[in-house]
């Protein structure tokens, strides 16, 4: 068998969206399949970020402390590390929240306690909201973005394509936010 | 006090774990399902103006856009107080329909199926829809497939795949369909009908082999609810709210679903970010109920659809009274709302008035308030808007399908736990069925965070007052 180049996916703060646009790739995802080997996703059973993964494709922003952490792990154990996506790239929805000061508290209170019948309390065994929601690239050093939301199928196919063949990637005229 | 932590929980549209805990014996006492994620829309949409609803919840989830752009469009129409024209509603029907195909095949075949079709004690490494593709290619291409038609159904009506938000608009939608959009639909349309046939029939040859898994996961009773036509008919889009009891009786009817907050509350537990809604009139936590496909099934007489009512007379059977019971039979369930779909939007394509031109009852603010409430694939979702005179949003409430579900959750990773799980010498298999049934419910944990080898595990040793005594990776 050739060695198949090992590809990560992670799912930070988000929509599942930009992972749905990955599969969006239909029949070219039998074609991909034959050239990388999936070795961390939503979309498989791995529990933990395996060492040297060539390329990782993120999406989501960084809104909890544990998404800091998971972030920060994988960027040491991959060579190339892809922000997948409007979230991913500015924070885009999922930072909407940043418009208040004391964001995560204003978020948590109107979901748990204003608008809760019973026991109305703030979770605490969870994961610490960060105060303010980030994009990858304040939080690690990131080496390609797909903006879009999500990013079109054709344009995550056209990345994966290049890399895979070792050619470079050129995003003018073929993405957009939003 | 021994807890057992599965996380990620993976192979389900979001981010939970499940901790298991253990007494001194070893023996599995209790699961709790616990959802990891939290973004904050109920909050972040305050300031915003009601025509931007649909645009920023259909960011709730990516898996479901569509219902949210529904349940947020149709709290617009409340909120403008215009009913949209027929040609928009069977075109939002249409888009509906794509959505229920392509999230039930996402599940089926991508998510769900390795399991099925590999083993749940098949390599980890491989038991995925990359490990089926090697192992089933063709199989795997009918899925992927039916999956595409579903996404090309919303992209075809509504420009495209994922967050066609510029579509949807108060009042109906912003461009009609086309001539040449419909007849391509209509070309795929025969092999997703042959794809859904071919999957239900296998599935239904499994079931024999499935005594266990359908008597130890999530096998309980409960009582169901979802959206209901006039005259007891599976429903989708419209119609009001039936709740019925796992004994086939009616609990209540043709509940307006603006007047949710009068018989669902919402509890709060300290270790998750889902919250819990009940039923408000038997109270928490004993007024548990399940939603989706098997809810809609079990509150359901017809489908409407001549393939998909042969099936449901056959499902019925499955139960007592026609309310089949087991968390397992969603994955059933799903298949044949499968078939209605693919039936009903050939019927939708087939109607005249699909390719009206005027598609959309212009309007502005003549309401403070509205409520929006279509069933998602996961069940019934709710959306609830207060806005000022100029429109402009003052309070957001939303329950998602999936958090309906929540109780039950924690009732059935409890059952599957005590079943397989055996601490004294943990396999990966075992956790692996933990995490299989609750695959079965489909979660859609992206929308319920709306608001916001071998497999390592980590075995954490706490003790009474919840110190960390000790923890183990092995």
């Amino acid at each position: 068998m050739v060695n198949k180049v090992r590809v990560a996916t992670i799912w930070l703060s988000g929509c599942a969206g930009c992972h749905m646009s990955f599969l969006d790739q239909d029949e070219a995802l039998l074609e991909i399949a034959n050239q990388i080997q999936l070795v961390y996703s939503p979309i498989m059973d791995a529990k933990v970020f395996p060492e040297d993964v060539d390329v990782t494709l993120i999406e989501g922003a960084v809104a909890n402390e544990d998404q800091e952490e998971t972030l920060k792990f994988a960027r040491e154990r991959t060579k190339i590390l892809i922000s997948l996506g409007d979230c991913a790239v500015t924070g885009n929805v999922t930072a909407l929240r940043n418009a208040w000061t004391d964001s995560a508290k204003e978020v948590l209170n109107r979901a748990y306690v204003e608008t809760a019948d019973v026991q109305p309390q703030i979770p605490t065994d969870v994961p610490t909201l960060l105060p303010k929601v980030l994009p990858l690239h304040e939080v690690v050093k990131v080496d390609f973005y797909i903006p879009g939301c999500p990013p079109p199928a054709g344009l995550i196919n056209y990345v994966i394509s290049q890399l895979l063949r070792g050619l470079p990637v050129s995003m003018e005229g073929k993405s957009k936010y939003g | 006090m021994k807890e057992i932590v599965i996380n990620p929980i993976t192979r389900i549209e979001g981010h939970a774990k499940v901790t298991i805990f253990l007494d001194e014996e070893s023996r599995v006492t209790d699961a709790r399902f616990q959802i990891i994620d939290f973004r904050g829309f109920e909050k972040f949409c305050e300031g915003r103006p009601y025509y931007e609803m649909p645009k920023i919840t259909s960011r709730s989830c990516g898996i479901c856009p569509v219902s949210h752009l529904l349940a947020s469009a149709k709290a617009c129409d409340e909120i403008v107080s215009v009913k949209p024209p027929r040609s928009a509603m069977l075109l939002r029907r249409l888009m509906h329909m794509g959505q229920m195909i392509q999230s039930h095949a996402l599940n089926f075949f991508h998510l769900s199926a390795p399991d099925f079709l590999l083993g749940m004690d098949y390599d980890p490494a491989q038991r995925n829809v990359f490990g089926l593709i090697e192992k089933q290619p063709e199989l795997a291409r009918q899925g992927i497939r039916l999956r595409k038609f579903g996404q090309e159904i919303i992209e075809n009506v509504a420009g495209r795949k994922i967050h066609s938000s510029d579509w949807i608009v108060p009042g109906g939608a912003a461009w009609p369909l086309t001539q040449e959009h419909r007849d391509y639909l209509l070309s795929n349309l025969p092999e997703a009908l042959t794809t859904t046939l071919q999957t239900l029939a296998m599935f239904k040859s499994w079931l024999s082999g499935c005594t266990e898994q359908v008597e130890t996961y999530g096998d309980f009773p409960s009582m169901y609810m979802g959206l209901i036509t006039a005259d007891g008919g599976l429903e989708m889009y419209d119609g009001n709210i039936r709740i019925v009891d796992n004994n086939g009786n009616i609990v209540a009817d043709q509940l307006s679903p603006n007047k949710y907050a009068e018989f669902i509350g919402e509890a709060v537990e300290p270790w998750s970010f889902m919250k819990f809604p009940f039923y408000k009139p038997i109270g928490y936590p004993d007024g548990m109920y399940r939603v989706g496909a098997l809810a809609r099934l079990n509150i359901s007489s017809k489908c409407g659809t001549p393939l998909a009512d042969e099936e449901l007379k056959q499902f019925k059977k499955l139960g007592k009274n026609g309310i089949v019971q087991s968390t397992f039979h969603y994955h059933y369930a799903r298949l044949i709302e499968a078939l209605f779909c693919v039936e009903k939007t050939k019927e939708l394509l087939e109607d005249p008035e699909i390719m009206a031109e005027r598609v959309c009852n212009k309007a502005y603010v003549n309401n403070s308030e509205g409520v929006g409430v279509a069933e998602a694939p996961r069940g019934t979702l709710i959306h609830h808007y207060k806005v000022d005179k100029q429109g402009i949003v003052t309070k957001v409430n939303m329950i998602i399908a999936t958090e309906h579900n929540n109780l039950a959750y924690n009732k059935a990773v409890t059952q599957v736990a005590k079943k397989y799980v055996k601490a004294e010498k943990l396999q990966e298999g075992m956790l692996n069925r933990v995490e299989s049934v609750v695959r079965s419910f489909d979660p859609c944990l992206s929308c319920a965070t709306h608001m916001v080898g071998q497999m390592p595990l980590e075995i954490q040793l706490v003790d009474n007052q919840g110190n960390l005594l000790d923890r183990k990776t092995r």
